[in-house]
């Protein structure tokens, strides 16, 4: 008995088992790697992902995906790259004015939160599947922002600078946004209404609808909640890296999708944490990180991805299916 | 040889914690329709499914031609010779008439060692096969494009085209037009002349009386015994299907009956087969039953009440004044609320903690600053329910797929005590709850009708209905067939004269009553 605990807890802690092993292994292989500047740089870039992935948490959760989160992020990174170009001949439009960031940040989240409620519109009143609906959206933002950002947007204002180059308390502002957004998603998910509706309409939506549930207006607003997200993600990328285009934040819905499933978000809806999503966004990191630094040929690095995300969600099924 | 063509003999089978069949009898003579009757429950159909292989019998011997065979498996009993139409049918219905017929079996052509399906011949057969039962579509129209009767049809026609001797018929006609009916009794006819058994299940007494040689009656999974059926009237045939010995295992109570709270008046619904017209009202303190055969429309027309199905007429009233609903949700505003019967589908949330069960139809109740949620005070709510309910559970955080049938029953009673509506639908209370629990569902709700709500209890177990109800209302294929209000007139015989009146006079052919209802085939 006492034995298959054990086994128990390696079988479900199994994905982060595995990294902690590799750490210390790619740790005393690697010195480098063990260092606070290669560590900051893997949370750095996990604070954007970490966005992506509780915005696309909630659409998994009600048993649905978002194939739009890529484009979007695009999208939300050339909005807000218009507005943090600096005046003068690079600005693609020069008649923007100089908005204060937070305005930039706002108006972002709020164009693609409108076109969050769009996809999540057609799911959730005229019963598109969520994977036809989001990847129609994906063509139609790729194909809106080819024709508005024509080239490549650079050249920021110097308050770019603040997110990523400046601390507080240690840590870095644009951490603190994601942290935040962290935080605040906990709060829907477990204290309103809209969260436990959420966990409903994925745990059986049927009995969503006959529990007085509103079923629809809960759909919409998670797929424009999820934009938002998105939108703010896009900003942070264009701020790290002091600009954007159109490919910007191409195929990370696959990777937001899979860090969730590692995480224990379920794809067949009802479960998930917003722990799950950020433990799922750790794991896809650091174990990027880790094989980099042990000098995994790069090619091969994807095909480790693929075996994590096999291992993962094989793992996580089985302690639902065990149970029935 | 004997004179049957098929005999079962002691067919016993047991579910845990039921017995479904016990020394059930049947003989099918070759070239005879034998009805097979019963009420709801009586083991007509887990018979057949044991005839059919897809149940393993526990004990009782099968004799096909006079030889001892045993069935393992649906493909034994058709090679042997045995086909089914299912109560409900499944067909694949994005797919031709003819790949239907042949699924599993297509024919094939070889080119050396690849074979491939041989379309022309399967249609050609198909098409030969369908004219055997005189059905002249197209064998490759595709079978969604069909209606239910002419599907029914492709499944005789099925059974026809593997030389079936005996064809179980599992209420072919409940949701045929009269025109589908004439059809298939024309076929039926067809192949009584071709010398096929026919077992035919169905509660239309008019049906049974125009097409059965003999009918065989079964009551609580027992063989009550078999009669030919030229020698039984309707009457007859109701006494014995309902000959039981009713013993009084319900709670007693005394509550004082008190203003009507729900005026339903020509409810109908948008399906023409369904519920239509259907009037009735509900008193405060009352718990007010509804009984039927499987197919009378009950648990539709409540569906359509609570803002789950759509209506096409009718008005609904509630203390007096008339309310519109179109969702469960405005149901609820009304102060209604229904525990439905299909408890899985659309009734608990399995991944859910009994917590979130309970919470999520009560969440507006609870909130601080109009927005947060008030876990302290739902954590109370649903511990005091948990001890009220005697809900048998570690701790509330459990999650309701692991608790029983019993045990979920009594969360989402939980999650309705804490809507706290006027009116509580509860359709089918107690199917698939043991004993013991279902005495306390019982309990709590005659606790509930003391404190003046009025319930609406749909209820196909006769003891229960008879025994839990103030006043009881019957329903048949859809329209409201009696009201049944004194106690002394609470009877099986009654509730089932009522449940079996499928047309509008009883006695009259069903082509008359129902002209109007008649779809084109």
């Amino acid at each position: 008995m006492k034995k298959n605990k054990t086994l128990d807890f390696l079988m479900d802690n199994g994905v982060i088992i595995l990294v902690v092993i590799l750490v210390i292994v790619t740790s005393f292989y690697n010195k480098n790697f063990m260092t606070w500047s290669n560590w900051s740089n893997i949370i750095e870039i996990m604070s954007y992902r970490l966005v992506i992935a509780l915005g696309i948490a909630g659409c998994i959760i009600t048993a649905g995906c978002d194939l739009s989160a890529g484009r979007m992020i695009g999208f939300g990174a050339c909005i807000s790259g218009w507005f943090m170009q600096k005046a003068g001949s690079g600005k693609l439009y020069p008649n923007l004015p100089e908005i204060p960031v937070i305005l930039i940040i706002i108006l972002t989240m709020l164009i693609c939160g409108a076109f969050g409620s769009i996809t999540g519109s057609f799911i959730a009143f005229l019963h598109v599947p969520p994977f036809i609906s989001t990847m129609a959206m994906m063509e139609v933002i790729y194909g809106l922002n080819l024709i508005l950002t024509p080239k490549n947007l650079g050249g920021y204002r110097d308050s770019y600078k603040f997110f990523y180059k400046t601390s507080f308390l240690g840590i870095k502002p644009g951490i603190w946004i994601a942290l935040g957004m962290a935080a605040l998603t906990w709060f829907i998910f477990n204290m309103t209404r809209h969260g436990k509706y959420m966990y409903a309409i994925g745990g059986n939506p049927q009995a969503a609808e006959v529990a007085g549930v509103p079923v629809r207006l809960t759909l919409v607003l998670i797929y424009m909640k999820a934009a938002m997200f998105y939108g703010l993600a896009g900003f942070l990328i264009g701020v790290q890296v002091n600009g954007a285009s159109v490919n910007t934040g191409l195929g990370y819905e696959m990777e937001a999708i899979a860090a969730c499933t590692i995480g224990g978000v379920s794809v067949s809806g009802g479960r998930g944490r917003v722990s799950s999503a950020f433990i799922g966004v750790a794991v896809f990191e650091i174990l990027k990180t880790a094989l980099r630094f042990l000098g995994v040929n790069n090619n091969i690095q994807w095909i480790a991805l693929g075996i994590i995300i096999y291992i993962a969600i094989s793992l996580d099924i089985r302690k639902y299916v065990a149970k029935k | 040889m004997s004179e049957y063509l098929l005999e079962l003999k002691g067919v016993c089978k047991s579910f845990p914690g039921v017995k479904a069949l016990d020394g059930v009898n049947l003989s099918l003579r070759p070239g005879t329709v034998h009805a097979l009757m019963g009420e709801n429950g009586a083991g007509k159909s887990t018979l057949m499914k044991c005839l059919f292989g897809i149940y393993k019998m526990d004990e009782g011997e099968i004799y096909l031609e006079g030889e001892k065979v045993t069935i393992t498996d649906p493909d034994d009993a058709m090679n042997k010779g045995i086909a089914m139409v299912h109560q409900e049918l499944q067909p694949v219905l994005a797919r031709s008439v003819g790949e239907n017929m042949y699924l599993g079996r297509f024919p094939v052509k070889k080119y050396g060692p690849l074979q491939v399906i041989d379309h022309k011949k399967m249609y050609e057969e198909t098409q030969y096969w369908l004219d055997q039962v005189k059905m002249d579509f197209n064998p490759k129209a595709l079978l969604g494009s069909l209606s239910i009767g002419q599907m029914q049809s492709v499944e005789i026609a099925k059974a026809v085209s593997r030389n079936a001797k005996v064809v179980i018929l599992d209420e072919p006609t409940s949701s045929l037009s009269d025109k589908e009916v004439e059809a298939l009794f024309r076929i039926m006819n067809d192949l009584r002349d071709k010398g096929v058994a026919m077992v035919y299940i169905s509660h239309k007494m008019d049906e049974i009386k125009r097409i059965a040689d003999d009918i065989t009656i079964m009551r609580d999974g027992q063989y009550v015994g078999t009669w030919p059926a030229s020698e039984m009237t309707t009457d007859d045939i109701i006494r014995n299907m309902v000959g039981r010995e009713l013993t009084n295992v319900y709670p007693e109570r005394n509550v004082e009956i008190g203003d009507v709270v729900l005026e339903v008046e020509h409810l109908s619904s948008i399906h023409e087969r369904s519920f239509q017209d259907v009037s009735f009202n509900l008193r405060k303190g009352e718990i007010l039953g509804f009984g039927g055969l499987v197919g009378a429309q009950r648990t539709e027309m409540m569906e359509g009440i609570f803002g789950i199905r759509n209506l096409s007429g009718g008005t609904i009233k509630v203390n007096g004044k008339e309310v519109k609903i179109k969702s469960p949700a405005d149901a609820m505003n009304s102060g209604i609320g229904m525990i439905t019967e299909d408890r899985r589908g659309n009734g608990i949330f399995g991944c859910l903690s009994i917590k979130d069960n309970v919470g999520v139809a009560v969440y507006n109740k609870y909130l601080k600053a109009g927005f947060v949620l008030d876990h302290p005070s739902m954590n109370k709510v649903v511990n005091d329910s948990i001890d009220k309910l005697r809900i048998k559970t570690p701790s509330m955080k459990e999650h309701i797929e692991h608790l029983s049938g019993g045990n979920q029953q009594k969360v989402i009673i939980a999650r309705w005590l804490a809507n706290d509506p006027e009116i509580l639908i509860m359709d089918e209370p107690t199917r698939g709850i043991d004993v013991g629990a279902k005495h306390e569902i019982y309990e709590i709700m005659n606790q509930l009708a003391a404190q003046g709500k009025a319930i609406i209890m749909i209820s196909s177990e006769m003891a229960e209905l008879l025994g839990m109800s103030d006043r009881i209302y019957v329903m048949c294929a859809g329209k409201m067939r009696g009201e049944i209000t004194e106690k002394a007139e609470m009877t099986q015989e009654n509730v089932m004269a009522y449940a079996t009146q499928f047309s509008d006079t009883p006695g009259t052919a069903p082509e008359k009553a129902d002209s109007n209802q008649a779809t084109q085939i």
